[in-house]
Formats: C-alpha cells, sequence, structure tokens
C-alpha cells in the first residue's frame, strides 16, 4: 500500500488532521496530570539509594531475621551509595517509621564501609530484630500513600493501619473541609442572586434583557485581580460602604468587612455569578413563554406555577450552573488570599506554600489530587443528573 | 340558557399610545360557540387574553355569569384555555399534563385518575398517557391541551388558533372533533380564527373582528348573507361589489340605479333612503347565466372574458357595463367560451345593500 492510498482513508485522514489537538493535550494536559499523580503518589528516596535491598526485602515474609541474600543486598547498597545527603534522607525516613535507626544507621554505615562483609547482627544487634527490616521494606517501595494520607492528616502507624495525624500536627483535612464549605456558601449565594436574576432576565426583552446579561457579563471580562483589587477597596475600614454607614450615622464604629469569611464569599459569588447566571438562563429561554400563563389558566397560584412548571424546568440550568460554582471555587486562591484572613485561606494557598515555600512537591501535587479527584467525582455526579433532561423533575 | 353569560362592557385595551381594542361591546350566551374572525392583528388574541386574565383591561368592563372579572387573577377564573402552541408542560407526561388543573383544585387522587383517563379518552389519546409531549405529533399535542382544557369542566373554554398549526387533513378533523364536544358537553367556547372557512363550518354566531372593533356578530349564515358593511362583506367570502343610487325603498327590497342607467332590486340594510349611496354586494354563486332573460329577475348582459374550470363549478368571468362581474356557475350548466355574449341575472333575495 502505497502512502496516498492510505492517506485517503477516512480514518487515516481524519486522525491526521486531529493530530495537532492531540499532541496538544497530550502535551498540556495528560503529561502534566500524569507527572503530578505519579509525583503525588511516588517516594523514590529509600528505592533510589538502596535499590538492590529494595528488589531482594519485597517478598521478605517478616519473620525473623531476613536471609543473608538480603544482607548482602544491604550492604552492597551502602557501600555502592557515595551520595551522603541521600542517604541522610534515607536515615530520616527510616527513623521515622521506627525510632532508633539515626543511630543504628550512622553505625552501621560506617562499619560496613570498613569491612563490606560484616555480619550485621555483629555490628549492632538491632539487625536481628525484624522490626529495623520490616521498617525498610515498608519504606523500600518506590510508591507510597503516605502523601496522599498526609494531604488529608493522616498516616500509617508503625504497625502500618492507617489512622489519624496526631492533633495540631497538620491542618490540610481541616483547610479542605473549609474549602468544601466556603465553596458551598457561595455556590448557594449566587444560587439565591442568580436563579431569580436569571429569571428575570429571560423573562424581559430588548434592552433590559441586554442591560441585565452586560450586567453578569461584564465581571468576566475584567481580570479577577482588578475585581478583587475593587473589592478591596469598597470593603476596607475607610471604604465606600463603612463611610457612607457611618456617614448616615447607622454605625458608629466601621464594620469589619474585609480579611474575614465574609468577604471571601462576597467577592467570590460576585466573581462567580455569570456561571449560575448563564446555564440557567440559556435553559430558561428554550422553555415557552406561555407556559405559565397556561398553568395559571389551569387553575395554578403564581406561586405554585413556579414551582410546579418554572422551577422544574430551570433545574437543568440549575445544576450545571451548581457544579460549575462550586468546581470553581473549590480551586479558588487569589480572592481568599487577599480578602480574607488567616482562617480563610483555601487548599489552593496550601498547595502554593507547599510548592513555593517549601518545595515539597509531593505534598502539593498530593493535594492537587485530592482537588482533582473532588472534581471528577462532581461532574460525575453532574453529568448523571444532566443526562436526561426531561426527568430532571 | 342564560343570556349573557359573558359580557364585554365597552372594552378597550391600549398598548401605550396604540389602540389595539376600541369600546368593544359583545354578549355571549351560556353554551354558545362564538368564533372571533379577522385579521391578523385586529386584536381577536388580545381580546381573549383580556378574557383569560393574561392582559390587563384598560377600559370599560368584562362581567362573567353577573361578576366584573377585570380584576379577579388568571388562576380563579376557571377558563380553560387552549393555545396556539399547545403550551404543554415538557417536563409531566400526558397524564400529569391532563391531571394539573385537577391537582390545583384539590381533587381527589382517585377521581383524578379517572377523570384523567375519561378526558384522555374523549380526544383518543387515553393509550398514550404515559409519553411526554415531545414524543407525540401536532396533533395529538393539540388534543392534550383540549383534554387539559376541560377535564375540569371550566365554565368557558377559549382558543387561540388552536388548529393553525395542524395540516389541513388533520385541521378539518379537528374542527369537527371540537364541534361534536360542544354539543355533547354543552360548552361555552370563544374560538379564535384568521379562518373564515373554519369559522362559518364550527361557530353558532361569528364575531367580525378589524381594527380592534367587532364589525358584526351574527349567524354564519347573516354574516356571509347579510354582511353589515363593505369590510365584512369582504373579508368573508368572495362577492362583487356594484356601487349606485338607491332610487326607491320599499319594504325590505330596495331600488338601485347603477351609473349606467341599469336599476336592480335587491334586499340590503334597513335605513336606506332614496338618493343614498348603496353598494350592492353580490355573491358569484348567487348569479345564474342566461341565454335570454327570465322576467322576474335583475338583469346585465355582457361578455364572458375568462373561464376557469374548478372541478366542482366553472368560475366565468364577464365584463359588464356595469363593471367586471366574477359568476360561479355549476359545471352541468353549458359551458361558456370566451367572448360570449350572455345574460346574467340574480333574484333580489340573492343581492344585498351596504352602504358604500
Ligand atoms: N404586548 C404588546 N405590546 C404592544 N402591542 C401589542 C402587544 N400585543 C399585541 N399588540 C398589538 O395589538 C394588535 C392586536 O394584536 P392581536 O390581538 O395579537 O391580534 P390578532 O390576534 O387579531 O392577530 C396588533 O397590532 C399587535 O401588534
Ligand atoms: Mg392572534
Amino acid at each position: 500500500m502505497t502512502a496516498s492510498s492510505r492517506f485517503r482513508s477516512p480514518g487515516v485522514r481524519a486522525l491526521i488532521l486531529i493530530a495537532p489537538l492531540l499532541v496538544f493535550l497530550g502535551l498540556f494536559f495528560v503529561w502534566p496530570l500524569v507527572t503530578v499523580i505519579s509525583q503525588a503518589v511516588s517516594d523514590p528516596a529509600v528505592s533510589r539509594v538502596l535499590p538492590q535491598t529494595a528488589a531482594a526485602i519485597d517478598d521478605w515474609d517478616g519473620e525473623g531475621v531476613p536471609a543473608p541474600e538480603i544482607q548482602a543486598a544491604f550492604r552492597a547498597d551502602i557501600v555502592a551509595n557515595t551520595d551522603e545527603q541521600a542517604m541522610g534522607d534515607v536515615t530520616r525516613r527510616l527513623n521515622s517509621s521506627k525510632s532508633g535507626f539515626r543511630s543504628l544507621m550512622g553505625k552501621t554505615v560506617s562499619a560496613v564501609r570498613e569491612t563490606p562483609d560484616i555480619d550485621l547482627a555483629e555490628v549492632d544487634k538491632r539487625w536481628a530484630d525484624p522490626v529495623f527490616w520490616k521498617a525498610i521494606q515498608d519504606n523500600a517501595s518506590p510508591y507510597t500513600d503516605a502523601f496522599l494520607l498526609a494531604s488529608l492528616d493522616m498516616e500509617r502507624d508503625s504497625s502500618g493501619s492507617v489512622a489519624a495525624m496526631k492533633e495540631g500536627t497538620s491542618a490540610n483535612f481541616t483547610i479542605l473541609m473549609r474549602t468544601l464549605w466556603t465553596s458551598a456558601l457561595v455556590t448557594l449565594c449566587c444560587l439565591v442572586i442568580g436563579l431569580p436574576y436569571a429569571m428575570i432576565a429571560a423573562s424581559v426583552s430588548g434592552w433590559k434583557r441586554a442591560v441585565l446579561l452586560g450586567a453578569v457579563l461584564l465581571p468576566l471580562w475584567t481580570s479577577l485581580l482588578v475585581r478583587t483589587a475593587a473589592w478591596m477597596i469598597i470593603l476596607q475600614d475607610n471604604g465606600i460602604i463603612n463611610q457612607s454607614l457611618m456617614g448616615i450615622g447607622v454605625i458608629s464604629e466601621p464594620l469589619v468587612l474585609i480579611y474575614n469569611r465574609f468577604g471571601v464569599v462576597l467577592a467570590m459569588t460576585h466573581v462567580l455569578l455569570p456561571f449560575m447566571v448563564l446555564p440557567i438562563y440559556s435553559v430558561l429561554i428554550t422553555v415557552p413563554g406561555n407556559l405559565m400563563s397556561a398553568a395559571a389558566s389551569l387553575g395554578a397560584h403564581p406561586v405554585r406555577a413556579f414551582l410546579r412548571v418554572l422551577l422544574p424546568l430551570s433545574l437543568r440550568g440549575v445544576i450545571s450552573g451548581a457544579l460549575l460554582v462550586f468546581m470553581a471555587s473549590i480551586g479558588y486562591y487569589i480572592t481568599p488570599a487577599l480578602l480574607g484572613g488567616a482562617a480563610d485561606q483555601m487548599i489552593s494557598s496550601v498547595i502554593a506554600d507547599y510548592s513555593i515555600k517549601s518545595a515539597n512537591w509531593s505534598m502539593a501535587a498530593a493535594i492537587g489530587l485530592i482537588l482533582l479527584v473532588l472534581t471528577l467525582a462532581l461532574y460525575a455526579v453532574y453529568n448523571r443528573l444532566s443526562r436526561d433532561p426531561v426527568q430532571a423533575r | 340558557m342564560s343570556e349573557n353569560f359573558i359580557r364585554f362592557q365597552k372594552v378597550t385595551k391600549d398598548y401605550g399610545t396604540v389602540r389595539v381594542v376600541e369600546d368593544l361591546d359583545l354578549d355571549i350566551a351560556r353554551g354558545e360557540f362564538v368564533s372571533l374572525l379577522g385579521p391578523s392583528g385586529s386584536g381577536k388574541t388580545t381580546l381573549l387574553m383580556m378574557l383569560a386574565g393574561f392582559e390587563s383591561v384598560s377600559g370599560g368592563a368584562i362581567v362573567l355569569d353577573g361578576q366584573k372579572i377585570n380584576d379577579l387573577p388568571t388562576h380563579k377564573r376557571d377558563m380553560g384555555v387552549v393555545f396556539q402552541n399547545y403550551a404543554l408542560f415538557p417536563h409531566m407526561t400526558v397524564a400529569k399534563n391532563v391531571a394539573f388543573p385537577l391537582e390545583m383544585r384539590g381533587t381527589a387522587k382517585a377521581e383524578v385518575a379517572s377523570r384523567v383517563q375519561k378526558a384522555l379518552d374523549m380526544v383518543q389519546l387515553g393509550h398514550l398517557s404515559d409519553r411526554l409531549p415531545g414524543q407525540l405529533s401536532g396533533g395529538q399535542q393539540q388534543r392534550v391541551a383540549l383534554a387539559r382544557a376541560l377535564v375540569f369542566e371550566p365554565r368557558v373554554v377559549l382558543m387561540d388558533e388552536p388548529l393553525g398549526a395542524l395540516d389541513k387533513q388533520l385541521r378539518e378533523q379537528m374542527q369537527l372533533d371540537i364541534r361534536d364536544l360542544h354539543h355533547r358537553l354543552g360548552l361555552t367556547i370563544i374560538f379564535v380564527t384568521h379562518d373564515q372557512d373554519e369559522a362559518l363550518t364550527m361557530s353558532d354566531r361569528i364575531a367580525v373582528f378589524n381594527h380592534g372593533q367587532i364589525q358584526q356578530c351574527a349567524s354564519p349564515r347573516e354574516v356571509y348573507d347579510h354582511p353589515s358593511n363593505r369590510f365584512v362583506a369582504e373579508f368573508i367570502g368572495e362577492t362583487n361589489l356594484l356601487e349606485g343610487t338607491v332610487s326607491a325603498v320599499s319594504g325590505e327590497t330596495l331600488s338601485l340605479t347603477l351609473p349606467g342607467g341599469t336599476v336592480f332590486q335587491s334586499h340590503g340594510l334597513a335605513g336606506f333612503r332614496p338618493g343614498d349611496k348603496g353598494l350592492l354586494s353580490l355573491r358569484p354563486e348567487r348569479i345564474d347565466i342566461y341565454a335570454t332573460a327570465p322576467e322576474g329577475v335583475n338583469c346585465l348582459t355582457g361578455e364572458v372574458t375568462d373561464t376557469v374550470y374548478q372541478g366542482d363549478h366553472l368560475r366565468i368571468v364577464i365584463e359588464t357595463a356595469a363593471g367586471r362581474i366574477i359568476a360561479r356557475i355549476n359545471r352541468k350548466a353549458a359551458e361558456w367560451a370566451n367572448g360570449a355574449k350572455v345574460t346574467l341575472g340574480f333574484r333580489a333575495q340573492d343581492g344585498w345593500v351596504i352602504a358604500p
């Protein structure tokens, strides 16, 4: 088959046409995602420095002292290693699994370097205790769930089962819950404002509709930073709101409107409102205008007509809007960072801290992965709810 | 049967500065089938919307069963409305749609089910009760809308061009169905249409609309045979209009002198006096064509200029001294060639004189 005849087949031609897209997706979406995921679950510290040990100890049954081959592999790894810092990492890691490793490893490394085939139990009798070998085995795998567990404030205890971290050691889970709660609050506020707004926008026509939609869309065309900064100016102690309230004498002290949860929710609601209004609006404009008239003529009080007709028909838009807003909310960083207090920071700021301040890429990736999983789960819910619009009642 | 079940008294509707219904009076009896017929934009829908309560009344009063209902909210009016676009609730099944008005009235569950079934059977859709409206054809949707508007036995049924979106065959079937329901259930129906055949077929009375005013409100026969003005005569059916001067009035027969000097005897509106200008409306099918003029009928000679074969009749265009006249002849009569000299005639009771 010649090349030209191969290209003539529609399947191949289509593939060539979308190839740039696939390459782009692979390069800028799939690959970073895979990197993040693998970063979040990989822990090469021990397996890189002790590769032979890691391979040999993998199928050790944990009973008694490991076979001489395993011990020999361990010694060989120690002799082969030239990176003192990496060995330091290994020691620290093992020590956090089983205390005592710090002194044990120091002793063992210098002894083995002198006499490569020395009997380990002679160096230190602790090597006759399986617990220490068990710690090596636990840490030997290049993969770990430690980061994922840590991002939920959990760890494996000495027996290897999952347990909550000691209170006060980590706040990741608290911040994650706070993120979900803040997002839920923002979603609710967007719904409370957005649903009636979309209904009004869909029921008027001409310039009124244009103005209403323009008012929602305008924020979308403005930089997020600008909008957040604008809220800072409006909400601060000597901002417009406090000044006018004090001016008319309602309050004597400025209200604290910023650097707290209120400011965060307010600004995020403002920023995310379009994502609630637009889906609801787009569903509502497809609803024939006289359904509400029909309901009234059939004896439905306006409230009942709304509950039985307009609300169920707008539900699909409400679900899309709520999920869009919620998904966007849980990843918010700038707005809580600028308008919130220390107790209002969301999970993204933790990711930023890990990646920028402490360069702990594994933790940053692990929390990012948790966020990704959350979003995917919500997306699955969304897909399920929006699959059959007609049955959405 | 109580007269004046529904009364429109000097009803006016303004949209901004535009007056779309003006000082309109109309009385409708219980059990009557009244069609509102008129060209598009003449205010028919507006009147119906005011009656249903979807539009406010700018002036005058609407009285239902002795009660002024201008300010009564729609959901308390107890009127079944059938919309041109059906306005079925897309998220409810056919049965749910039909049950809706009953549920709004707090009807007991068991009774709802049986009445829904009965209403759907009435429109021959009992077997489709679990479908969604989107899964039905236009005609089926229209029948669901009809069942929904009738199931709660409303005081009045309002229909706004309900058959406009259906094809001809279905439309004629539905016309007969609706008329049949009207007779069986004794419904009071107000039916908006711009289709004169539909109005003639279905109605007890036709209210002919133009520019927000009723031009004539009478039985189909009356509206067709005895139009009250030029608009009605021209809007309903086809007619020949000949202008002349009334020269004598004796009883219900008028003498009308045409510009050429021909004098016709014809029936006409009351109130003409000798010397008034008059307009003779002559329906094409009321004209006969003779080889020689018989006694006692109005005669006019002319020349055939066009003949159109239309299946059940011939349409013949005749050029006369009084102008061009169109006649519609049973095709069993001789076929008239172009250029033939003919005498056409009509009886006094077949003509109708109106004001020009
Ligand atoms: N909401 C409205 N605002 C302004 N003018 C209207 C409105 N509804 C109808 N009209 C005008 O009122 C007139 C009568 O309309 P309508 O009652 O719908 O006529 P019909 O049903 O006889 O075709 C039309 O000229 C129409 O343009
Ligand atoms: Mg209309």
